[in-house]
């Protein structure tokens, strides 16, 4: 918006400040509350001059929390390590099973392939708990029940519909010239797929993984159904860890604050094709 | 039939039959994957029409609609549905008119609102599950900051997501640090793609700011409206991460939306069937905004990528 008068002006760069004061302030307050001790947390009224420590980190790192009733082990570093396996593997799967899909997608109509693209979206918006239950039971039947592989499997929910839609929409964006010129000096459409599609898609690919990793590190209630404490995730894990810490506030910002550092670099890094992500493609930034 | 023309003729339908097959060879593992999840979906399907009880295993069997029919009069039930539909009516509407005003804000493409824009995806990208605990650090009684803050302004006795009549506010108030920026982000895209000539023309005729918003900005801004909130009214009316991780469904039945009680129901009172019966209820509501989602997000699709 366009304001000539000064007025204008001031009161687009307050409620612009305003706007910042309400988003940004938690992060920066849970920030300068991991490097605070106990004391000075309670202390009223809070300030922003305090002496950092780092010792809610390295309890936490160490693994070994000093309580009032005595030490505790905290298996955070392990529930950070689940994030990643789970998360990067949950990835990794879907980026094989679904960029061949998207592509099939974008370069051929056919009826299976609209069903299971909507069928995959549909459920993307389906209660996540109307799966997850009859799968624990499943699971438990078959033994897949707390274990990676079977986490990893559902984590295919979050990860596939992404993948497919945003990079269906990447290959749909290549012009069909640039693979029929590449077909007809005799090379084959895998040839083809992988030269070219791959290629020339890869930074939308990259992209839609990178988001996917995102969204199945932020999630929540598949490990809370599927996985006991000794496969969850941060997300899991840092909520048992508040109950168990009981009073160690600044110990849980520093969980707080390790949890959510790899998102919030991934997004600032991939920020350019977040908006087409998060719209599943319908949307370009 | 010559020798030269036999291979010729054999091998053209293999090469069109192969053609044929590779879309649906290509999309085999997403195929899988799609029937993977129909099983336990089918399975939740059986589960709402039986009694099924994991601490009463030999009263299972088939009860039909019954779980269903038990709904109309239990109060509890309705309690869900009403506490559901009024966090999401809370949650998007609000989200909405900021995120909506915070597009507008940042319409000019200048660096500093690029920025600021993409600052503002933090929240968004932070796990609602942590979030809530953030601000459950926040509005601690003892310390939290907000607590201070409103305390300084006069209401030392607010309790945030602990007392019932401000509990819905509070979750209400993380659900809008967490999605506002998704529905800024998608309006700031729409706003910045809409075609200059008509607020080029306006201009020139001196037409007043707010003709220029509602008859001009708004009228087409309203796919990407349409789409922001449906998209955002199917995850709210499921909300769990942000509710749970607060409040577990408390203070009292207050904050029992659809996806906690059916997740207690499941995991604290063992009623499987219940559970999956509230689930469905659920479901059919997701299924039917989903649908008209999903029209208006491929129109939208289509426009992003030129066709269909």
């Amino acid at each position: 918006m366009e304001h000539s008068s000064l007025v204008g002006k001031v009161l687009h760069g307050l409620a612009l400040a305003l706007v910042l004061a309400f988003f940004i302030f938690p992060i920066l307050w849970i920030l300068l509350m991991s490097f605070q001790d106990n004391e000075t947390i309670l202390r009223i009224p809070p300030s922003l001059f305090f002496e950092p420590t780092l010792a809610n980190y390295a309890a936490l790192i160490s693994g070994k929390l000093k309580t009032a009733a005595g030490t505790l082990d905290i298996p955070f570093t392990h529930n950070l390590f689940n994030s990643v396996v789970l998360s990067a593997a949950a990835v990794v799967i879907a980026l094989l099973l679904g960029v061949p899909a998207a592509y099939a997608f974008a370069r051929f109509r056919f009826r299976l392939g609209e069903f299971i693209a909507f069928t995959l979206l549909s459920f993307r918006f389906a209660p996540p708990l109307l799966v997850l239950v009859p799968l624990l039971q499943i699971y438990q039947y078959i033994g897949l029940a707390d274990t990676y592989i079977g986490i990893v499997w559902v984590y295919q929910l979050i990860a596939l519909p992404l993948i497919l839609w945003i990079v269906r929409g990447y290959f749909e964006d290549i012009d069909r010239d640039i693979e029929y010129a590449h077909r007809i000096v005799g090379h084959g459409w895998w040839n083809t797929f992988r030269k070219i599609a791959v290629p020339l898609a890869g930074p939308g690919i990259a992209a839609a993984g990178l988001l996917a990793f995102i969204f199945c590190w932020n999630n929540f209630v598949f490990a809370l159904v599927l996985a006991s404490a000794d496969k969850q995730p941060v997300t899991v894990g840092a909520l048992a860890f508040v109950t168990a810490s009981g009073i160690q506030y600044g110990q849980i910002a520093a969980a707080i604050v390790l949890s959510v550092t790899p998102t919030l670099l991934l997004a600032l890094y991939t920020q350019r094709y977040l908006v087409e992500g998060l719209s599943l493609g319908a949307v370009k930034g | 039939m010559t020798a030269a023309a036999e291979p010729i003729a054999y091998r053209r339908p293999r090469a069109r039959l192969g053609r044929r097959a590779l879309p649906y060879l290509l999309s085999l593992p997403a195929l899988l994957s799609c029937v993977l999840i129909l099983i336990p979906f089918a399975v939740a399907v059986g589960y709402s029409l039986m009694r099924y009880r994991l601490n009463l295993p030999m009263l299972r069997g088939f009860i039909w609609f019954d779980n269903y029919r038990q709904f109309l009069t239990d109060p509890a039930f309705w309690n869900t549905v009403g506490i559901s539909l009024l966090y999401t009516a809370l949650a998007v509407l609000l989200e909405l008119l900021l995120g909506l005003g915070i597009a507008l804000l940042l319409r000019r493409p200048t660096r500093l609102n690029n920025f600021i824009s993409i600052l503002l995806l933090l929240p968004l990208m932070t796990a609602p599950a942590l979030a809530a605990l953030m601000w459950k650090l926040m509005t601690n009684p003892n310390f939290g900051i907000l607590s201070y803050l409103v305390g300084l302004a006069g209401l030392t006795d607010f309790r945030w997501a602990s007392a019932p009549s401000t509990a819905l506010l509070t979750v209400v108030l993380v659900d809008i640090w967490v999605y506002t920026p998704f529905i800024m982000i998608l309006l700031l895209a729409g706003l910045r793609s809409l075609p200059r000539q008509p607020f080029e023309a306006a201009a020139l005729d001196g037409v007043p700011a707010s003709f220029v918003f509602f008859r001009i900005t708004l009228p087409m801004l309203m796919p990407y409206i349409i789409t922001a909130s449906l998209f955002r009214m199917l995850d709210a009316i499921q909300q769990f991460d942000i509710i749970y991780a607060m409040t577990q469904g408390g203070p009292g039945d207050r904050l029992m939306v659809f996806q906690v009680q059916a997740y207690l129901e499941r995991f604290q009172y063992t009623n499987v069937g219940r559970s999956a019966a509230l689930l469905m209820v659920l479901w059919l509501i997701t299924n039917i905004l989903s649908n008209i989602f999903i029209k208006n997000w491929l129109r939208l699709r289509e426009r992003a990528h030129g066709h269909a």
